[in-house]
């Protein structure tokens, strides 16, 4: 096994335990916690793939912006530790069962796709470069529209904050 | 065993370089107190740290020492895991920014070329910047898990002074890799190299085609509200918050958050250095007759042991006296070893870039000595109001001169 295989499966197992960390941790600031590990973990992986810019992002936008911002709120509401309710009926028999079978269906279309590992492309400056030459030429449409929904979206924030007063 | 070093050279010469870089800057930090500690001493007409060695210079020692036998009490209701792993968030995080500064550049010691980096990343510019992102854990973590009013408080404060000021300062730094084309830290610093009309440095500051004098404005001043050090230090004001986040903290914990502080103020204060001012590259040009500029280091440490060998011979204690004239002699070694052949050349990146590290720290604590602290309105409306435009004004400017004038 080569070490790139190693770190795959450390970083991925890491991943995988904040995940599940996540939905079991009772207290949301330990929730909040879990999901930067996912957060990091993830850069992880991207760097793995050699695509340093889109792991460098990846930490500052999520886990150094985002997460910030929900731990904030956390600590500002001050929420305390959640109760731990049974198990809806609805959950019990539906909710499982549908998510096992996207489990299955998720293994199945990625044994099917992909033969081994991907080769890393290589990390080079010039992919940088690359990415940002797609993004404002033939993915333009896309970010300006994703930009024009953040907008609207900081502007229905601001709206709905202001009709409190 | 010999193989194993053959075969991984690169690996033994990372580690080697990770111990070294690790006790410099175990030591700067400590060093780092006490400088602080004199220098606002003297801008308050008092005298400092006096007591312990010579010019209080065993300070550092002592508080060390100190911080290492006090009790560690943990409070009542804190949450355990979190309230632990705070402190070392902090510190691992701050540490851990040093990896990729350029101390110099390449360097041939005992045969072989050395890096003056642990490690040399394309995107070192923003592994910094997520390093530094990531750094508002510690603080707002360690406020939260106290369990207690005024830490939660202070942690809030910083989570929401960081944010702020992170955007600003992220911004500031577009127009340099504009200019640069490249994360790279190295290939920024080489990018800066020469001197317009023959004399002044092309360093990003004064650099065409847009000169970041207003982009340095905004890093430095988000750069210290990011280190929540005066007049930014909200997060521990402490005639308000008691000390702030780490108010519940004692013993090497409190000790952590410290050190967190000082490092963090030493990263900013390395990529101000070579963001901005050209980094390890000399002030003077070394052509022609300006070679003598070359033998700067070694004259300024001649100077300095001098200095210190008249005021040890006057000393007021024996320890003093007998201490300080041996000091001196290690410096005047030290510039004796800076004028020779061989190495005058190599010691020249690191020379500069320390000096200007060191001018910026010594900015800080000057700072610290001068100016009382912001209201948390002002903070906030001088971070979204004033700073955040100026840095998006300097991005358009730069975009725009770089798309004339080229570079």
């Amino acid at each position: 096994m080569s070490a790139q295989i190693i770190m795959f499966f450390i970083l991925a197992g890491v991943a995988v335990l904040g995940a599940v960390s996540l939905i079991v941790q009772r207290h949301p600031i330990r929730s909040a916690l879990s999901l930067i590990v996912v957060m990091v973990s993830l850069a992880g992986l991207y760097l793995l793939q050699g695509a340093e810019f889109v792991a460098a992002i990846q930490i500052i936008v999520y886990a150094g912006a985002i997460m910030v911002l929900f731990v904030f709120v956390i600590m500002l509401l001050n929420a305390g530790e959640e109760e731990r309710t049974n198990v809806s009926g609805m959950a019990r028999y539906v909710g499982l069962p549908l998510s096992f079978f996207l489990l299955l269906q998720l293994a199945w279309w990625v044994g099917r796709g992909t033969s081994g590992m991907a080769t890393p492309a290589s990390s080079s400056p010039a992919m940088t470069r690359e990415l940002s030459k797609l993004l404002f030429t033939d993915f333009l449409l896309p970010f300006e529209l994703t930009s024009i929904l953040i907008l609207v979206a900081i502007l229905g924030a601001v709206v709905l904050a202001k009709r409190e007063n | 065993m010999t193989d194993f070093f053959v075969n991984h050279t690169v690996l033994v010469v990372s580690v080697i370089k990770v111990i070294v870089l690790m006790a410099l800057m175990m030591t700067a930090l400590a060093y780092l107190s006490w400088f602080e500690r004199k220098v606002v001493a003297h801008i308050q007409s008092r005298w400092g740290p006096y007591r312990v060695g010579p010019h209080g210079l065993l300070q550092p020692l002592a508080d060390g020492l100190k911080f290492l036998f006090k009790e560690d009490p943990t409070p009542g209701g804190v949450d355990k895991l979190v309230y632990f792993l705070a402190p070392f968030l902090a510190m691992a995080l701050a540490l851990s920014a040093i990896a990729v500064i350029p101390f110099g550049p390449d360097v041939s010691l005992f045969g072989r070329m050395v890096r003056l980096q642990i490690a040399d990343l394309n995107i070192g510019l923003l592994f910094l910047f997520a390093i530094t992102s990531l750094g508002v854990y510690g603080v707002a973590l360690g406020g939260w898990a106290s369990n207690s009013k005024y830490p939660l408080l202070g942690g809030l404060r910083s989570s929401a002074q960081m944010v702020s000021y992170e955007l600003s300062m992220t911004m500031s730094v577009v127009g340099v890799v504009l200019m640069a084309g490249t994360f790279n830290l190295r290939e920024i610093i080489t990018q800066q190299q020469g001197y317009s009309l023959g004399f002044i440095p092309r360093w990003n500051l004064l650099a065409p085609p847009m000169p970041q004098a207003l982009g340095f404005f905004v890093y430095f001043i988000s750069a210290i509200a990011e280190t929540n050090r005066v007049p930014f230090d909200l997060p521990e004001a402490e005639t308000e918050l008691v000390a702030g986040f780490h108010t519940e903290y004692a013993s090497f914990k409190f000790a952590m958050f410290f050190m967190a502080e000082y490092a963090n103020m030493i990263t900013v204060s390395c990529l101000a250095t070579l963001l901005f001012f050209g980094g390890w590259l000399s002030p003077f040009s070394t052509n022609g007759v300006m070679a003598w500029t070359l033998y700067i280091p070694a004259a300024a440490f001649a100077a300095c042991a001098m200095m210190l060998f008249v005021d040890g011979l006057r000393y007021s204690t024996k320890f003093g006296r007998a201490v300080l004239p041996v000091l001196s002699f290690a410096l005047a070694g030290l510039a004796a070893v800076c004028a020779m052949p061989g190495v005058v050349g190599a010691i020249q990146g690191p020379f500069w870039f320390l000096l200007k590290v060191f001018l910026f720290l010594f900015f800080y604590v000057w700072l610290r000595g001068t100016l009382p602290r912001f209201r948390y309105d002002q903070l906030m409306s001088f971070g979204w109001k004033l700073l955040l435009p100026l840095a998006l004004a300097n991005v358009v400017l730069t975009s725009w001169m770089v798309l004339v004038g080229g570079r």
